[in-house]
């Protein structure tokens, strides 16, 4: 189908932008990459009467790295992060993910703030930010606030951004040198969303996880930074302790049913992916054997 | 503020200066507006990649993008590659290797194939699908698209040594 009609106005800068939001409230939607709100105008489940179009503010697009905080602009396109060092070095997570971002077409116009902003349950990005312990940082008329990920994502389509606020940037740590990470998804098709999807950072001595994050998608009506993970910190690996988190993971998983998976096997392939990833993480292939999995 | 909105773009490397509803997407541009319909309007929500063109030189959904945002851009559609003679040999080979039958995706699976081209050299038949997988083709099992991609890619680099 096609979009409904809608007025459109051009932002010349954030703080025209936050005014153009202010002043037209829940009416009006922003437009960053179009890969996300495009879709859901033309099927016609939104129709806003104003777009504040933010694709020429050069000022939210860019990578930068200043002491151990990677800033990364709201307009940075997913084609960006792919090829960026400085993701590659200092957070090797995200550049797996993106790869498994959509299709290359989707690549050179979606954007890191537009993707968070959707805040599609089933998508990479959000999960790789509670993965990451990014801060989302937004623009509003009283100025701009943090968000710590895990606040941020409160359900399907829902963040904490307010309808005045504009997302400028997401700040992440950088990757310390003896971290790891593990990144998986199940689809149909490269490139689709998840059916379920986990990424994973970790930081393991002597064979054992110092720390470990576990962010899962697709799972519920928001990514899952799942509790599961500390009963695999500091403590021996066995296959009963693998077992004793894949139970603790199923009691925190409301997964959605629907043309792709029944609950039951989003539920199945999320204790695949967990039981996996502490395999691959650890070399231990003997953990992804026998009755588990 | 629904009305029209002046644009200034340049298509097939010529200059487009008019007026579009901002609800028009650039697949609706280039076709209703300057009939070029060779740019296919497949799903329209960025699934099938029918509509693939390329904007300053990127591949993009042009379902996917509001003819507004395409202001001061470039844009190329399957008839500036196939006019310029860009993709000739990419063309000949989905013909030689039957790597189209009813030909709705065919602009668009060119689109993407030169992109990789582009970008990658020699890339193997797992790479073809991966940078193809966003474009859906529902009569060749896309094999025969893989191999006019790969015979074309082998024919360039034999050219260029």
């Amino acid at each position: 189908m096609k979009a409904s009609a809608f007025a459109y106005a051009r932002a010349t800068s954030v703080k025209n932008a936050v005014e153009l939001l202010a002043a037209h409230g829940d009416g009006a939607k922003i437009l960053s990459g179009g890969q996300s709100l495009m879709p859901a105008m033309n099927l016609r489940l939104i129709s806003p009467e104003l777009i504040v179009d933010i694709g020429e503010l050069a000022e939210l697009r860019g990578i930068v790295v200043q002491g151990d905080i990677l800033t990364i602009g709201a307009l940075t396109r997913h084609v960006d992060l792919l090829k960026s060092p400085e993701i590659a070095i200092h957070a090797p997570l995200l550049a797996d993910a993106i790869a498994h971002v959509a299709h290359p077409a989707i690549r050179n116009r979606g954007t890191i703030g537009g993707s968070l902003a959707h805040a599609d349950p089933a998508s990479e990005l959000p999960a790789c930010m509670l993965a990451l312990e990014a801060t989302i940082v937004a623009r509003g008329p009283q100025g701009e606030r943090r968000i710590a990920a895990r606040d941020f994502f409160t359900g399907i389509y829902e963040t904490a951004l307010s309808s005045q606020e504009l997302l400028v940037a997401v700040e992440l740590p950088t990757a310390p040198h003896e971290s790891t990470h593990y990144f998986h998804e199940f689809a149909r098709r490269h490139g689709d969303y998840a059916i379920v999807g986990l990424a994973a950072q970790a930081v393991i001595r002597d064979g054992r996880f110092a720390d470990l994050r576990l962010g899962f998608f697709a799972v519920g009506d928001r990514p899952l930074l799942t509790a599961a993970a500390h009963k695999l910190i500091n403590v021996a690996i066995s296959p009963t302790a693998l077992s004793a988190a894949l139970s603790a993971l199923d009691g925190e998983l409301d997964p959605q049913g629907d043309q792709q998976a029944t609950p039951a096997m989003r539920r199945h392939l999320a204790r695949v992916l967990l039981a996996r990833c502490v395999s691959t993480l650890l070399s231990r292939p003997e953990l992804c054997v026998g009755g588990l999995v | 503020m629904t009305a029209p909105i002046s644009i200034s773009l340049e298509v097939n490397g010529e200059r487009v200066d008019t007026y579009v509803l901002p609800r028009t997407n650039l697949a609706d541009f280039v076709r209703e507006h300057l009939k070029l319909t060779g740019t296919h309007v497949g799903c329209e929500h960025g699934v099938c990649g029918a509509c693939t063109v390329r904007v300053n030189g990127d591949i993009v959904r042009a379902c996917l993008m509001l003819a507004v945002q395409a202001n001061n851009a470039s844009v190329e559609t399957i008839e500036g590659l196939s006019d310029s003679g860009e993709i000739a040999d990419l063309q000949a080979a989905f013909r030689d290797r039957n790597a189209l039958q009813c030909g709705f995706c065919t602009p668009g699976m060119l689109m993407a194939a030169q992109d990789l081209l582009k970008q990658s050299a020699e890339p193997d038949r797992e790479k073809i699908r991966e940078h193809l997988s966003g474009n859906y083709c529902r009569c060749t099992g896309y094999q025969a698209i893989v191999d006019a991609v790969a015979s074309t890619a082998r024919a360039r680099v034999g050219r260029a040594s």
